[in-house]
């Protein structure tokens, strides 16, 4: 299946990126699994859709885990999702030596720390809104295998909506991830959700594992991201597909 | 039929947004008495026949796996409550 943009000559990848099957879960209650999908096609990649509950990862070689409102947000945010059958795979493999890329979008950030696959956890906004605007971001780290297509300090803008994105963690996870570079994304102009430290995003220690709040799968066509140009999501997806055919810098 | 009551609660540190927005509201009712509220969340978990030790068991481990996060909540109470 190809995509096309919908308006503009927007140029796909090389070739040499197709090929690379980047699965996408979808829960109940999952609302951007499309796009999320659609990010991925639109870099070059295959979308692959994951159930959440099948066993079967069918041999994908990164996971997306995008955005919505699994199980209704019902006890906490991704507190049920993350004990569905096809959540066990992706803990698995993305633990093994194979460190398979995992990538969680909004409520799939949520689900990868009740998974405890990124450490911290995401509580209501500090002005108990839900929140619906482009965001800057700067790209903190950019080695990790969802970023390695933007350069250091990068500034990018993406659409931010959710009501429980203030990230929270205790002082010392906080100063371990500022000490080990795993802090990936802060918000850039002000803090929208009263996070700490104004983190928007963080890795696992090996760099495999990103979650952030905002949608990157919602900005990877011109005409529809931020400011109506904005094609700053499409480097996480570039980014995944250029680590996994070697080219990571 | 028994029930085995959970508490659970937002940790100390934890800035609790909807108890702020509460704190906020009662003074707008004529409660002035009260200087902060924390919210946190109560679960019945229904039992069909006796409370053993293995079944108390069984409810703190699911207090402090899935009904809780400990990250962010204290589980405060696990009590059996006969009707």
């Amino acid at each position: 299946m190809t995509d096309l943009p919908l308006i503009g000559d927007y140029s796909t990848p090389t070739t040499e990126l197709s090929g690379a099957r980047i699965g996408v879960v979808t829960f109940p209650g999952t609302l951007d699994d499309r796009d999320a999908a659609r990010g991925v096609r639109m870099a070059g990649g295959e979308a692959v859709a994951l159930w959440h509950a099948d066993e079967d990862l069918q041999g994908v070689d990164a996971v997306v885990i995008p955005g919505g409102f699994s199980y209704g947000d019902y006890l906490r945010a991704g507190a049920i999702a993350r004990f569905a059958p096809m959540m066990d795979r992706i803990i698995d493999a993305a633990n093994s030596d194979a460190k398979l890329p995992v990538l969680g979008i909004c409520n799939g950030f949520q689900i990868l720390t009740e998974a405890h696959l990124l450490p911290g956890s995401m509580v209501k906004n500090d002005h108990l809104k839900f929140i619906c605007r482009d965001q800057i971001l700067r790209v903190e780290n950019n080695t990790t295998a969802w970023t390695n297509q933007f350069a250091a300090g990068q500034e990018i803008s993406i659409p931010l909506k959710n009501q429980d994105g203030q990230y929270v963690a205790d002082e010392k996870v906080l100063d371990e991830l500022e000490a080990e570079g795993r802090v990936v994304f802060r918000y850039v102009g002000w803090n929208p959700n009263g996070s700490r430290r104004d983190i928007a995003g963080i890795s696992n220690a090996a760099g495999n594992v990103v979650g952030l709040m905002p949608h990157p799968e919602h900005a990877v066509e011109a005409g529809y991201g931020p400011d109506h140009t904005g094609t700053d999501g499409l480097g996480f997806f570039t980014s995944v597909l250029t680590q996994l055919v070697g080219g990571t810098k | 039929m028994p029930r085995i009551v959970v508490d659970v609660m937002p940790k100390p540190e934890i800035l609790d947004p909807q108890g702020k927005a509460i704190v906020g509201a009662l003074p707008r009712l004529g409660f002035d008495a009260f200087s902060g509220v924390r919210q946190g969340k109560r679960f019945e978990l229904a039992v069909d026949g006796e409370v053993t030790e293995a079944v108390l068991a069984q409810a703190r481990e699911a207090a402090e796996t899935l009904l809780s996060n400990p990250v962010i909540e204290d589980v405060v109470n696990v009590q059996v409550v006969e009707d």
